[in-house]
């Protein structure tokens, strides 16, 4: 921003590039000005003050300041609590392995079994656009498809193979994952997808012309090359699921919980310390998860 | 030889694609045909006759909360979000081309602001308003909410692009005697433009549909998921589906659009 106002005139111009070095360090600092702003108003200062208020007192109507661990030892006490820590992981254990599955081979069919560039981007589309429109619209998609009389039970009991519709298909765990993964997969194809699309194909000649099988060559060039973005993929998919709290409610009709679906039971009864316990819980296992996560890969480099 | 015959590989991935192409799509479809259900029909196929009684039910004020205002309050913040989201993301993807103190903790920052968990920036922008003694309301406190999510994303494809953006260009336009602001404007940005386009595009669209963040700070006027959020416990009518579709489709349109705009000026930068 200095530079732009600082260059109107040749002579400014040159000026200017006497004191280069200085003000390209200014200029840095100005540039980088709005994010940290932004950020730290809205997303470090919120965060702050959960943990502030998570040690608060609280009735039925109001917070009042205080250093309590109350908060923490009725959350991390209580039985219900760690079975939905548990329930949590468990959707977010099955997600993760199906969207790791169905993101490397979609990716890979795309980066080296299409061959023109321009084929790639338009399969990628694809694949893209339904993750830009609404995810609520998304999930209740699926209620005429596995309802009672949705299209999968009409189609089954049509044709003969039961008598009576499935009713596992809907408000049931197996209803969570498949919207997880509906709504998720493609944050785990997009990471990979952009790693695999780097790997020189150089190197898979070279395996082949040494006498390596296709599954050698997956198995011993490719999927480690495909490792970071898998990681990254990793990184998006866990956390979207650990924090989610509408698929869950949805799509379970109510019988399964999630940490993130207790805090916003929690913060509707305005018990906002406890939620914010809660939040503070969560949000320190999954920094932790991430932070395990980014031991292996690089962030910085990948992109 | 191997690049004249497709392997049967190919055409085992090839059917995976396609399922998993079915998959992303085939529910949504079922909504875009069930919104047009006859007026006795109800949530579930077969379809009793058609018509677009819930879409005109839809613009009925009793059947939805407040779909016109909704609808536009969702825009305009979406609009907002983008054009923040642009600015700020170009900026700071500037700073990070030259090492500065504090880039790599503002990096990771910007990495954090992507994994803490939604409901958590929602409740704690919610608990941080009420304290100062602010009225959350969707054009202060959503608005925020929704950039800490929609600015990781641009600060990263912003991050991405420049890594692969060489210095050469930019060296040239200064070595035949234009200014910095002659280079950034006349070289630098005609080349990220596409880019610059795809992160507006990722910014309107997150915070357009962005419902977790909202929750607790969009103040007393709903935005258009939460809107739908609310519906879905209490509508058991096709006009749910209808509002569906019409999202949908308007999401459809601007990402369209968008694509539209990106290869125009692609084809337009190849010509000259």
């Amino acid at each position: 921003m200095a530079t732009i106002t600082s260059t109107d005139t040749e002579n400014a111009g040159r000026v200017r590039r006497q004191g280069f070095r200085l003000s390209l360090a200014v200029v840095s600092y100005l540039q980088a000005i709005p994010l940290t702003l932004i950020l730290g108003f809205f997303l470090l200062l919120p965060i702050l003050m959960i943990a502030v208020v998570s040690f608060w007192d609280y009735d039925f109507a109001q917070m009042y300041p205080d250093f309590l661990t109350m908060n923490y030892a009725e959350t991390l006490g209580s039985w219900v609590t760690w079975k939905t820590y548990l329930n949590t992981l468990k959707y977010a254990v099955l997600v993760w392995a199906i969207t790791l599955f169905i993101g490397f081979w979609v990716a890979y069919f795309l980066a080296f079994h299409i061959r023109t560039t321009s084929m790639q981007m338009v399969l990628f589309l694809i694949c893209t656009v339904p993750f830009l429109t609404s995810n609520i619209i998304r999930m209740i998609s699926w209620i005429p498809v596995l309802g009672r009389n949705g299209l999968i039970n009409s189609a089954l009991v049509g044709s003969g193979v039961i008598s009576e519709p499935v009713e596992w298909l809907l408000y049931s765990d197996f209803a969570v994952v498949l919207a997880m993964v509906h709504l998720y997969t493609l944050f785990m194809v997009t990471p990979i997808f952009n790693t695999l699309m780097r790997i020189d194909k150089s190197l898979v000649e070279a395996a082949r012309d040494a006498g390596a099988s296709s599954w050698q060559i997956l198995s011993n060039v490719i999927i480690p090359l495909a490792k970071p973005g898998m990681a990254i993929g990793t990184i998006f998919v866990v956390t979207l699921v650990m924090a989610d709290f509408s698929t869950v409610q949805v799509m379970s009709g109510g019988q399964s919980a999630s940490v993130a679906l207790m805090m916003k039971n929690q913060m509707s009864l305005l018990q906002y310390p406890a939620a914010a316990a809660n939040a503070v819980v969560l949000l320190v296992l999954v920094l932790m998860m991430v932070a395990g996560i980014l031991r292996i890969v690089d962030i910085r480099k990948e992109l | 030889m191997y690049r004249e015959k497709r392997s049967r590989e190919f055409y085992l991935l090839a059917i995976f694609f396609s399922v998993f192409v079915l998959f992303l799509y085939g529910p949504l479809s079922a909504i875009l045909i069930l919104s047009f259900q006859g007026p006795n029909g109800g949530l579930t196929f077969p379809l009793n006759g058609v018509s677009l009684r819930w879409f005109v039910n839809l613009f009925e004020t009793q059947a939805v909360g407040d779909f016109g205002g909704s609808f536009r309050r969702s825009a305009m913040l979406g609009i907002m979000v983008m054009l923040v989201t642009v600015v700020v993301s170009l900026l700071a993807g500037l700073a990070f081309r030259r090492k500065f103190i504090g880039a790599t903790a503002l990096f990771y920052l910007a990495v954090a602001s992507l994994v803490v968990p939604s409901i958590i920036v929602s409740l704690g922008i919610g608990v941080l308003f009420s304290q100062l003694g602010l009225q959350p309301a969707w054009y202060s406190s959503a608005f925020g909410a929704h950039l800490t999510w929609t600015l990781p994303f641009g600060v990263l494809i912003m991050f991405a692009v420049f890594n692969r953006f060489s210095p050469a260009y930019e060296e040239a336009a200064r070595d035949l005697g234009a200014s910095s602001w002659q280079t950034f404007s006349n070289v630098v940005l005609p080349m990220i433009a596409p880019s610059l386009i795809g992160v507006g595009l990722f910014g309107f669209t997150l915070s357009y549909d962005e419902f977790a963040r909202t929750l607790m700070t969009a103040g007393s006027f709903n935005t258009l998921p939460l809107e739908i959020y609310g519906m879905t416990t209490n509508v058991t009518t096709p006009v749910l589906y209808a509002l569906g579709t019409v999202t949908t489709v308007f999401s459809f349109l601007v990402i369209a659009g968008t694509l539209g705009l990106i290869v125009h000026l692609n084809r337009r930068r190849q010509r000259s």
